[in-house]
């Protein structure tokens, strides 16, 4: 018997066994990556000692003595290159929200558009996204920024939209508001009015599925979110007001400027990834079955309460894992600052700091561990409101 | 991915951490350009009259000359020179990567330079200082009317440190606009997004030549800086430090005494000592530096004294037109001076 | 109980009965004429109606104005930019004219741009008959195909030293193109030679001809004069050709059974994605030159070539699992119930079929890939879109319509490059879905 069992089983060389063969493999490859890596740590840290590159991280206190166009939280040249690179990093996560918020209203406008019955609004939309999708984004900024804005008239001669708000090739030059005593009432009310809203959102969710009563979440909302301040706003004789700036000198003094780098930076990501949000959009909507469609109809909803109650939550599903992609591309293309001169993350500090303290390896290796941040970040949020909205199968 | 983060932060840190590295050894560069058969340049990606490529890939330009130079040194032609544009952004890293042995890129001379990235300037080939160039039409007479203006830059240079430093002692509120390039921001500035542009006052006059109305702007008087520029190398390499600074005493002493590219051939058949000796008719005087003794006489002959490479790119000899100023000879009111060969 | 409303009734109540017919509802709105396509395409809805009608308005106010900009009121030859500078004049295409040689070929040397042209459509013609799907048509395409991209370089833009240059140094390398193509077609060579000429043979001798070798009697060209349009191509074939072997085996890493293994390719894959292209080449350029020893520093092109490679083949894997996701377990399964290895069962079963079905993936990562190496002028190198951004600083052409012209010019080629790209990628994709649905 042991003797058949022998000739069933004959003996491999111990090469060919698949566990044997899979250590060695991963062997191979740990030693070669081991091996390019510690090349790589000995030989940079050789040349860098002999070329004189700072290897540490002290230039992070010193004083940076240079300036910032844009600044989110106090900077002057006195203070140092870690502020510096908080100032670039704000100035990042601000172009990025912005523009994540308003690439979501245009995408899903122009994606609904896509499928519009109405011949015009759906060939303009198709144009539209075809000349975005199909150029390169650096083409647009440039574009934006060259052609459009810096065309425009110098301070002197500014484009007034009235209401204290003038376009010149410096910017966009918004009224400051100024703040009296009462004014954090305002501030309250907006708050209170937020929050009354979301409280107001789950009882009528509940109340719905209870029985089957909708009421106009939508509009109930707004009105407490804008009504609230506004009432408090008069009530309380009117505690904001508005100062208008005022030419003076070279430019507008007074009132708030936006740098004409950052509408174009703006403008330019958010025309960009509206194009690519439009297609989920539109692929979204169309991963519907149109039998839902006739089915909700069927059962006497209106078009408005198909689309919000059966054609959208499906949709969403399908929509969230890209649309998620498109955010994260759009935050790391806000990179792109750099060639229009707005003083992002990369430009002050892959920039400027990289330039002025020569410590190439570390701030490259933050810079690159920001935008890893951020998108895991991102990931990690979209993932959670993913797993909510998943459908749930047996 | 939050390894990633981990991961990648724990390498550099132990890439600073190694220790026991050895020093570079000793003086390698001339033998790896003798090598190579060329010298490599790093020089400006397009100024007039420093270092500006035509359409064709031709270069011109005072620091350009100056490589050509060192070429004719080494080789005997001043045309076996590589050049390469650099931003002012990787100019440093490029020369401290050996990449280029030789930077000829309107740098300043500083202290933090020299010995935090560790450079070392041969000489000054042009005095420079900061300036402001504004419109004609803005009435601004002094560079102490800026306040409020916004001033287009190039980032990274210490132009942009030096403004920070003029408006923050003079108090004065001013909107810097920093751009990646020096084209970019001579860009910005022409079409109206800044009301001023500053750098180097010789950058001035020949950024002004790229306006589509040159005649439409001015140089403000004031000076807010000292910006000594020119040719840098790596340490840790005497020898070709040597060759380099000697290239440019070279050049200087040339125009002293009364060396031409014209009359070179002449001068070789002179009676005077000083001039045999610079020539190499008398003594070798090339072989401290590794080079044969007529090196003198080789750079003379390719690209002229230092007053002609002057006049040629920058001076009345150009459409810059600057004057010699600071850069005229210590003998004739300016600063340039030089130890002479002996 | 007659009047009262339908619903209320109580169910067991069968007394209504309806005594009288309803009202005939009024009849539906045509949609046949001119009237009923204007009812259902223009003004069906209270939001779309005006909408539509504020894009007609919109387009009736700008188009006008275009068409003189672009066309009546353009400048179209011109010696310097004075005739552009006139006020109220339109786009300056005699600039563009002018500047072409630069756009194309940067400051390559101009006797040896036919070196280029050479190498450019050898690329084309190998890339066609790789993308083209074969079929009766596929000769006829092919040729339509190999033919349109250099003709469109060639005709669609003619500098004025292109024009004088064409019959003599052009034709030959025309024809050379057509010859290779034809004789790709009629010898019938195998689709995996072909790959093997593009992915191995066509680099090294692309590299050849355009740095020069003075064994074949080449002149040398160093890559710092490399520029335009031509580069632009070249970094993106390079990482095109770079990253479809490296994404595919990122993408079998990160499906592996091996924990070390599939580790690497996640770690790598998701670092690359995770992080801006721009730092990569920041990283490429700097970094890179620290990394390796003293003496090998990398040349100036070739750092944000590696960089730029790298970046493709982590977006190539990405793509490709998708494909390696979408093969079913019972091909994995077949294949091991016949004793293949599992290389064996990459090369002959999974990847094949992996591969086809991301076609049109790949294209469209192509078609990105092209759009991201305008990128690389960060790093100093002149791309397509640096050449028309640096000539547009010309102060001999400089004027106030110089901007938007180069930038339109730039647009028109990267979109019909693209868009082209992007219909062969949805033709694909269709081709494909026909094949499957039975």
């Amino acid at each position: 018997m042991s003797d058949a069992n022998a000739r069933q089983q004959p003996s491999v060389s111990l090469l060919y066994n698949p566990r044997v063969r899979g250590f060695l493999y991963q062997a191979v490859l740990v030693a070669i990556v081991g091996f390019l890596a510690y090349e790589a740590v000995v030989n940079a840290s050789t040349n860098m000692r002999a070329r004189g590159i700072p290897t540490d991280f002290s230039f992070w206190d010193r004083v940076a003595s240079f300036d910032i166009n844009q600044t989110l939280i106090e900077y002057s040249a006195a203070s140092t290159y870690g502020r510096a690179f908080f100032v670039g990093l704000l100035n990042t996560l601000l172009v990025a929200a912005v523009g994540v918020v308003l690439a979501t209203f245009l995408g899903f406008f122009v994606g609904v558009a896509r499928l519009s019955h109405n011949y015009v609004v759906q060939k303009l939309a198709t144009i539209y996204v075809e000349v975005m999708r199909n150029t390169p984004l650096l083409l647009q900024l440039l574009f934006i920024y060259n052609a459009v804005l810096t065309p425009l008239p110098n301070p002197r001669n500014s484009i007034s939209l009235g209401a204290g708000v003038f376009i010149n090739n410096r910017g966009l030059v918004l009224p400051d508001p100024q703040f009296a005593p009462g004014a954090i009432w305002v501030l309250v009310a907006a708050i209170a009015g937020l929050l009354l809203a979301v409280a107001f959102r789950f009882y009528a969710h509940r109340d719905q599925e209870k029985t089957g009563r909708s009421y106009p979440v939508v509009w109930i909302g707004i009105g407490l979110v804008l009504g609230l301040p506004a009432l408090v706003y008069l009530a309380l004789g009117e505690p904001v007001t508005f100062a208008a700036p005022v030419l003076r000198g070279f430019n507008f003094q007074g009132g708030v400027r936006v740098l004409p780098e950052f509408v174009a930076l703006v403008l330019g990501l958010v025309l960009y990834t509206a194009a690519f949000i439009a297609e989920i959009v539109r692929a979204g909507i169309r991963s519907v079955s149109h039998g839902q469609t006739e089915a909700a109809m069927a059962l006497g909803l209106s078009r408005q309460q198909t689309l919000k109650l059966v054609v959208t939550p499906q949709a969403m599903r399908v929509i969230i894992p890209p649309l998620t992609n498109q955010y994260l591309a759009l935050t790391k293309n806000s990179s792109l600052a750099v060639f229009i001169g707005y003083p992002d993350l990369v430009q002050v500090f892959a920039g400027t700091v990289l330039n002025q303290t020569g410590a190439a390896v570390q701030v490259i290796a933050i810079t690159m561990s920001v935008y890893l941040v951020i998108s895991l970040v991102t990931a990690a949020i979209m993932n959670s409101y993913n797993r909510r909205k998943a459908l749930v199968e047996r | 991915m939050k390894a990633i983060a981990a991961v990648l932060l724990t390498a550099v840190a132990l890439g600073a951490a190694v220790t026991g590295a050895q020093a570079q050894s000793g003086s390698k560069t001339l033998e790896q350009v003798k090598q190579k058969g060329f010298l490599t340049c790093g020089t400006n990606t397009g100024l007039a009259g420093f270092g500006l490529p035509d359409d064709k890939g031709n270069w011109t330009g005072l620091d350009v000359d100056f490589c050509r130079g060192v070429a004719a040194a080494i080789f005997g032609d001043g045309t076996k020179v590589k050049f390469i544009p650099l931003s002012a952004k990787d100019r440093f890293t490029a020369l401290q990567s050996g990449e280029i042995d030789v930077l000829a890129r309107n740098g300043t001379w500083t202290q933090s330079r020299e010995a935090e990235l560790g450079l070392l300037w041969a000489g000054v080939n042009y005095y420079d200082g900061q300036g402001f160039m504004v419109r004609k039409k803005l009435n601004v007479s002094s560079a102490l009317e800026l306040s409020g203006a916004s001033i287009c830059v190039q980032q990274g240079t210490t132009t942009e440190l030096n403004m920070a430093d003029f408006f923050r002692t003079k108090s004065m509120k001013y909107e810097a606009v920093a751009f990646q390039n020096i084209d970019e921001a001579v860009k910005a500035y022409d079409s109206g997004r800044c009301d001023a542009y500053t750098t180097d006052a010789s950058g001035l006059y020949s950024s002004r030549l790229k306006l589509v109305n040159p005649d439409e702007h001015m140089v403000l008087p004031e000076i807010i800086s000292k910006e000594p520029l020119g040719p840098a190398v790596r340490q840790g390499d005497d020898q070709w430090f040597n060759i380099v600074r000697w290239t440019h005493y070279a050049m200087i002493n040339a125009e002293e005494l009364g060396i031409t590219k014209a009359n070179v051939d002449e001068q070789v058949k002179t009676a005077n000592p000083e001039i045999k000796r610079f020539l190499g008719v008398e003594g070798d005087f090339g072989k401290g530096l590794g080079l044969p003794k007529e090196w003198a006489f080789r750079i003379i002959k390719a690209v002229g004294n230092y007053g002609e490479a002057f006049n040629r790119n920058v001076g009345d000899g150009s459409p810059l037109k600057i004057k010699r100023g600071l850069n005229a000879l210590w003998s004739q009111g300016g600063i340039q001076y030089a130890p002479s060969v002996r | 109980m007659q009047n009262a409303p339908l619903g209320t009734a109580p169910l067991n109540d069968a007394a209504f009965l309806r005594r009288e017919s309803a009202p005939s509802l009024p009849p539906p709105v045509a949609i046949g004429g001119v009237l009923g396509w204007l009812r259902t395409n223009l003004f069906s809805g209270w939001v779309s109606g005006p909408l539509a009608l504020l894009f007609i308005a919109l387009l009736a106010w700008t188009l006008p104005g275009l068409i003189r900009f672009f066309i009546i009121d353009a400048v179209w030859s011109a010696n310097d930019g004075t005739a552009c500078r006139v006020p109220g004049t339109g786009a300056c295409w005699a600039f563009v004219e002018r500047k072409l040689d630069f756009f194309r070929y940067g400051s390559y040397p101009e006797f040896e741009h036919w070196r280029v042209d050479l190498t450019l459509i050898i690329g084309a013609v190998l890339a066609a008959r790789l993308l083209w799907p074969q079929g009766k048509k596929s000769t006829l395409g092919l040729l339509a195909f190999a033919l349109g991209v250099p003709l469109f370089f060639f005709i669609m833009l003619p500098g004025p030293q292109a024009a004088m240059r064409a019959p003599l140094v052009e034709l030959p390398v025309l024809f050379a193109g057509v010859g290779l193509a034809l004789a790709l077609e009629y010898s019938r060579l195998r689709t995996a030679w072909v790959a093997a000429l593009f992915f191995v043979v066509y680099p090294v001798a692309a590299v050849l001809m355009l740095k020069g070798w003075a064994f074949i009697g080449l002149s040398k060209v160093d890559t710092d004069l490399w520029g335009g349009l031509f580069l632009s191509l070249l970094v993106a074939t390079v990482g095109i050709v770079f990253s479809l072997p490296a994404g595919v085996m990122l993408a079998l890493g990160r499906r592996s059974r091996l924990p070390a293994v599939r580790f690497a390719s996640i770690l790598f894959i998701e670092f690359v994605r995770g992080v801006p292209f721009i730092t990569v080449l920041f990283m490429a350029n700097t970094m890179l030159p620290l990394f390796v020893p003293d003496n090998w520093t990398p040349d100036r092109l070739l750092r944000p070539v590696i960089g730029f490679s790298l970046f493709a083949a982590a977006y190539m894997a990405e793509e490709i699992r998708g494909g390696l996701q979408a093969i079913s377990k019972g091909q994995t399964e077949g294949a091991q119930a016949l004793g293949l290895s599992y290389w064996q069962m990459m090369r002959l079963i999974i990847l094949p079929q992996a591969l086809t079905l991301v076609i049109p993936g790949i294209v469209n990562i192509f078609i990105s890939l092209f759009k991201d190496t305008t990128l690389v002028a960060i790093v100093g190198i002149f791309d397509f879109l640096r050449t028309i951004d640096a000539a547009r600083i010309d102060p001999v052409w400089s004027g106030p319509t110089i901007s938007a012209t180069v930038y339109t010019f730039a647009a028109a080629f990267y979109f019909i490059f693209c868009f082209g790209m992007s219909r062969y990628s949805m033709m694909m994709e269709h081709r494909l879905s026909a094949g499957r649905r039975h």
